[in-house]
């Protein structure tokens, strides 16, 4: 496993810990979490083949969209909630941060910069930003709310969540410094 | 994909241990049929029992005769190479009491009296069911079923096994289930109770000494039932307002294609169907309810079960929709049980779980491999 946001983000992860993945995918980084750190625990998901595949891989995995908020869940169901790269696609933003509030102690977020420098370069050229990180079109991407670090901690402020720690990656390589120039993915340990 | 599990024939398991029922009776004994597909293996560890809905039996894969028409109910389901893979699994199919194809039921004859039981056969319920079930099985020398696979009434049973037996089977796949009957569902059967009760030829349950049966009850029952197994766009699709012979007859003979297709189905079940199983079948969907002896809580029914979970809805299901299947997910979530949902889109309603696509079919063989 080499990938680097895995990595950390199992990092902040309790031992023995109980997880919540938001828009899971297939389940990978639950995989990787279950065999690092014996978590046990959920991963959300709307898309059918992800589901097969989230079966695959040996995961819980719930078929449900988000925008309809965590009900199922109790309060404080969770030690962790991850929302990892799903951040930007959602329609409701301000519920979806509500609710993992409400049903973890931690929460882990991670998106696409946008205001990394190559895109700020396309945007000054003219175009919207294509990456490996933003691959759409302008016109199909499910990436509805992009926004930059600094949107992001204003975000959190308004919602009165404390930022413990945060990692920046760049093609799977950290950044250390001007990370809201030169990261082109972020992603946050907060806290209420 | 896949293949038949080819001609296959059913067993009888005699069960001389009395049965204490639900309803307060009993049974001094009992015989349930089945049938088994595939090998079990020497550690007994891949035996699968696929309990049946409604109107389902021991019958579920391959034919009895090589001219058969039609082959078991879920054949499409259960075979080499198909989901629940004969070539890997033991699977066992049990008609369950009161059914009409071989188990005890109330055209069987009582043997305290001698006579056929007719109207004084019990009312069962499905943890009645689940505790006869248990019986053969560990005749069979199974301790733990590697999983249970139900749809609909099915899936009922299969939850009911994990709350009764939680240490007697690995995994549960509860397909198109509810965790109880709502009001309209019981309104529905009622219906179809009513068009039995009512009909001259049930003789109050005792028509077998008179050598008839309630066919036209039996033939409204069904109809009503085929309704609300299949969804408004399905059944336009299928049928849309198409006639038989592309004219209005003015007339009350069959007009429209729909109502020939209901009539063959109600025709086609009433041949073989046993009023008293129909009747006694829809009451132990009507009382099944997990909540009732746990405080009108479903998370509490849960609390000591072992089982893993697959739950699987259908979109268009409105018999048993996608939302209470939530119930169940919520319900395991609150305590902490491995579960995945998969809610399937199909526009084919409740059917849908007795129907092939590729996702449905895709989703049950990963999770038994899994």
């Amino acid at each position: 496993m080499n990938r680097l946001d895995f990595i950390k983000i199992s990092e902040w992860i309790e031992p023995n810990s109980k997880v919540l993945d938001l828009g899971c995918a297939d389940g990978a980084l639950l995989k990787y979490l279950q065999s690092e750190k014996m978590t046990a625990g959920y991963g959300i998901e709307i898309t059918p083949e992800n589901i097969e595949k989230g079966i695959k891989n040996k995961v819980n995995i719930i078929q449900m969209n988000l925008e309809d908020g965590l009900s199922v869940f109790d309060n404080q169901f969770f030690d962790t909630v991850i929302l990892s790269q799903t951040l930007q696609a959602m329609v409701n933003i301000e519920k979806i941060m509500d609710e993992m509030k409400r049903v973890a102690k931690n929460i882990i977020v991670s998106f696409p910069n946008f205001g990394y420098w190559k895109n700020r370069l396309q945007i000054l050229n003219g175009k919207m930003p294509k990456s490996s990180d933003l691959p759409h079109e302008w016109y199909n991407t499910p990436n509805i709310h992009l926004c930059t670090v600094k949107d992001f901690y204003d975000l959190c402020e308004k919602k009165r969540l404390i930022i413990e720690d945060q990692l920046f990656l760049t093609e799977n390589q950290p950044i250390k410094y001007f990370s809201n120039l030169r990261g082109s993915i972020g992603i946050f340990k907060l806290s209420k | 994909m896949g293949k038949s599990v080819g001609i296959v024939e059913s067993k009888i398991f005699h069960c001389k241990d009395e049965l204490a029922l639900v309803c307060g009776k009993k049974l001094s004994e009992f015989d349930l049929i089945y049938e088994t597909y595939g090998k079990l293996n020497n550690k007994k560890t891949n035996a699968i029992f696929i309990p049946h809905a409604l109107s389902g039996n021991h019958h579920i894969a391959g034919k009895y005769h090589k001219n058969d028409k039609y082959s078991g109910w879920w054949d499409n389901m259960v075979g080499p190479a198909k989901p629940i893979d004969t070539n890997k699994y033991f699977v066992i199919g049990i008609n369950n009491l009161g059914g009409n194809d071989g188990s005890t039921s109330a055209k069987s004859i009582n043997p305290k009296t001698k006579k056929v039981w007719g109207s004084s056969f019990p009312i069962l319920t499905v943890k009645d069911w689940v505790a006869s079930q248990k019986k053969l099985i560990n005749s069979l020398g199974i301790e733990k079923l590697y999983a249970i696979v139900g749809g609909s009434l099915g899936g009922m049973q299969a939850m009911q096994w994990s709350i009764d037996f939680p240490d007697a089977v690995e995994k549960i796949l509860c397909i198109a289930a509810a965790p109880s009957l709502t009001a309209q569902n019981i309104a529905f059967n009622e219906v179809a109770r009513q068009a039995i009760l009512q009909d001259d030829e049930f003789y109050k349950g005792n028509f077998y000494q008179e050598k008839t049966k309630p066919k036209k009850g039996l033939r409204i029952a069904r109809m009503l039932g085929h309704i609300t197994y299949l969804s408004n766009d399905s059944m336009d699709k299928k049928f849309g307002r198409k006639l038989i012979q592309g004219k209005y007859n003015y007339n009350f003979q069959q007009n429209y294609e729909i109502e020939s297709y209901l009539n063959y189905q109600g025709d086609k079940f009433a041949m073989t169907f046993d009023a008293n199983t129909y009747l006694r079948m829809t009451k132990a969907l009507d009382y099944f309810d997990l909540e009732k002896n746990f405080k009108n809580k479903l998370s509490k029914v849960f609390a000591r079960i072992k089982a893993k979970y697959l739950v699987i809805s259908f979109s268009s299901d409105w018999r048993f929709p996608p939302s209470r299947s939530k119930e169940i997910v919520k319900a395991l979530l609150d305590n902490n049980i491995n579960v995945t949902y998969a809610e399937i889109e199909a526009e084919t309603g409740h059917d849908a779980f007795l129907l092939e696509s590729e996702h449905y079919h895709n989703t049950v063989r990963s999770y038994l491999r899994s």
